[in-house]
């Protein structure tokens, strides 16, 4: 007879807080080996866009009020920080977070641990956020090179690219707990959403010059929220009620989409 | 969880049922699983199998009945139940981009393991598993068999009290499945609880000590490997094969050789103690069949037995 005594289990619950850090400890085990990759497309991606844009179209564009009375690049420097983490945000809230249901199915390995759903949607909003910071550090120290900032507001606009990001990622992150499908839909979210968002949302010219019968898209979309508050900051001239107003939008659409997401991860996963 | 000497079942379930929407996968089941033992589910796909081990590993709400793990209620406790079970999906879900190492190490941490502890852990985990001149690959690089045994390697990182495993070797090649059942075996003799599903009836009858055979969501047999099979099969079983569609027109003329016979596409199986002695009366009647063979009664013709159909087709 076996007179092994069984030893008893080490496992044990944490609390949301400390076991939500431990989703971010995974991915930074991963992020640290693929980190080059990553940074590249998130952080440098949108530098292209400032070379572009805030040097070579902005040479040819005055200074004048549409541009807040400063050159074309200081104009662009906050909107284009904006418009590479709401990507970064979006891509990596559809097709890798299906993927954790469907093809490498991390959560439902997660969900075997003592992990509950709304520990797995905040580590991952969590990660998004240093993801989202780090791109924008990056972003904002080169564009210093550039001469694309006029004061230390740019530091602000790294908070408010995280905080934009989130905005745009858990609705994305809700949509992906639902999607059975081989996620098409995040094709056209990117082409029909994403990519007009980015056109109506005062990244590249003032919206004054959108025609109000579509004004409505400008005041919908995130990134223009985002943009006003990160010109208003580095440009001057935002007030104290809309600066709250604009916060308070990103801040609904981050929570109303972690609220949802929590929501499709725990019917997904538990069921 | 021994408490005054009485050891209480680590899982206990009761007209246990689960629906999904019309469909009713489990329809009320009693089983009770006690500490040290390997208990099986046996039965073909869609039986009710993986359904049953998703409630008990606490991710999927019993609809109706009741259900005890290690004395709690996963209604209620499922993250503290999950924190002391290990569990072995059917399907691996490794993170294929991390290493072999970092696979143990990561999972560890969700159980609230240190870093010493996980480090620690995962050297033991991988040389129990065989891989540790893989430790620093790549799951991506890995063959099946290591993956999955990786993946049971991995369910064992809490030092869990009850191992939970999912058609463990479906898909193995035959070397790799006895290379798995050793480490199964290990495991048993270490005093871990096991509850496994399969529907391999060799798998079965290596492992488990007590087994379920479910069928349509229902618990049509249980008992041990030798005492199910003692109880709805014979000793030997004779099978002689036919070219397929004349096995029908032989069945008359073997009436009466042996307790019973069953009517396979391609084959007769005759139920008898003595299959040598039947296979001389069915060649003095006559009877000329392409092949023949004498063999031991297994789960599988326990299988057929209660439910008329073969466990794999």
């Amino acid at each position: 007879m076996s007179t092994v005594v069984q030893q008893r289990s080490t496992g044990r619950v944490l609390g949301l807080w400390r076991t939500a850090w431990l989703v971010v400890e995974a991915h930074w085990m991963w992020y640290r080996r693929h980190w080059h990759s990553n940074l590249f497309s998130s952080g440098l991606h949108p530098l292209l866009f400032l070379a572009a844009m805030g040097l070579g179209f902005g040479s040819q564009v005055r200074p004048s009020a549409a541009t807040g009375g400063v050159d074309y690049l200081n104009f662009v420097a906050p909107s284009l920080l904006l418009l590479g983490v709401v990507f970064t945000a979006v891509s990596e809230s559809s097709y890798p977070v299906l993927s954790g249901f469907k093809w490498q199915q991390h959560y439902i390995a997660m969900i075997a641990t003592p992990m509950r759903p709304g520990c797995i949607v905040l580590g991952l909003v969590q990660w998004m956020s240093l993801r989202l910071l780090l791109a924008g550090a990056v972003y904002t120290v080169i564009a210093t090179f550039f001469g694309a900032w006029l004061n230390a507001g740019a530091i602000f606009v790294m908070f408010v690219g995280v905080l934009t990001g989130l905005a745009c990622a858990t609705p994305v992150m809700a949509l992906a707990s639902v999607t059975y499908d081989e996620g098409n839909r995040f094709t056209l979210i990117m082409r029909l959403v994403v990519i007009p968002m980015t056109l109506f949302a005062g990244t590249f010219f003032p919206v004054d010059s959108i025609p109000l019968g579509v004004r409505w898209l400008t005041w919908i979309s995130p990134l223009w929220h985002g943009t006003e508050l990160a010109r208003g900051v580095t440009l001057g001239g935002l007030d104290v009620l809309p600066f709250l107003g604009h916060l308070a939008y990103l801040l609904a659409l981050l929570l109303t989409g972690g609220a949802l997401a929590t929501r499709g991860f725990a019917r997904r996963l538990v069921n | 969880m021994t408490e005054g000497g009485v050891s209480q079942p680590l899982v206990s379930g009761k007209a246990l049922v689960k629906r999904f929407g019309d469909f009713e996968a489990v329809r009320g089941i009693d089983i009770e699983v006690n500490q040290g033992e390997a208990f099986g589910f046996l039965g073909p796909n869609g039986a009710g199998k993986s359904s049953t081990m998703r409630m008990i590993a606490c991710v999927s709400p019993r609809s109706d009945g009741d259900l005890r793990v290690l004395g709690m209620d996963p209604d209620i406790d499922g993250p503290r139940i999950r924190a002391r079970i290990g569990v072995c999906p059917q399907q691996d879900n490794l993170d294929t981009e991390l290493t072999v190492r970092e696979n143990l190490q990561v999972y560890g941490r969700f159980f609230g393991l240190s870093r010493a502890q996980v480090r620690e852990k995962a050297v033991e985990l991988m040389e129990f598993a065989q891989l540790s001149d893989r430790a620093n690959a790549e799951v991506e690089s890995l063959s099946g068999g290591m993956k999955r045994r990786l993946t049971i390697a991995r369910s064992l990182v809490n030092d869990p009290e009850l191992l939970l495993l999912d058609e463990p070797t479906t898909g193995l090649d035959p070397q790799a499945r006895h290379l798995l059942w050793d480490r199964l075996f290990r495991l048993k003799q270490r005093g871990v609880t096991l509850i496994i599903t399969t529907h391999y009836m060799d798998e079965a009858e290596q492992l488990c000590d007590r087994l379920v055979v479910m069928d349509g969501g229902r618990i049509v047999a249980e008992g041990s490997p030798s005492a199910l099979i003692s109880r709805y099969s014979s000793r030997e079983v004779l099978e002689l094969r036919f070219a397929p569609g004349e096995q029908a027109g032989h069945e008359a003329k073997v009436e009466g050789l042996a307790e019973r016979v069953e009517v396979l596409p391609d084959r007769l199986l005759l139920y008898t103690a003595n299959g040598e002695a039947a296979l001389e009366q069915v060649t003095a009647r006559g009877v000329r069949p392409v092949s023949s063979l004498v063999r031991r009664s297994t789960l599988e013709d326990v299988f057929l037995r209660l439910t008329g159909r073969t466990l794999v087709d």
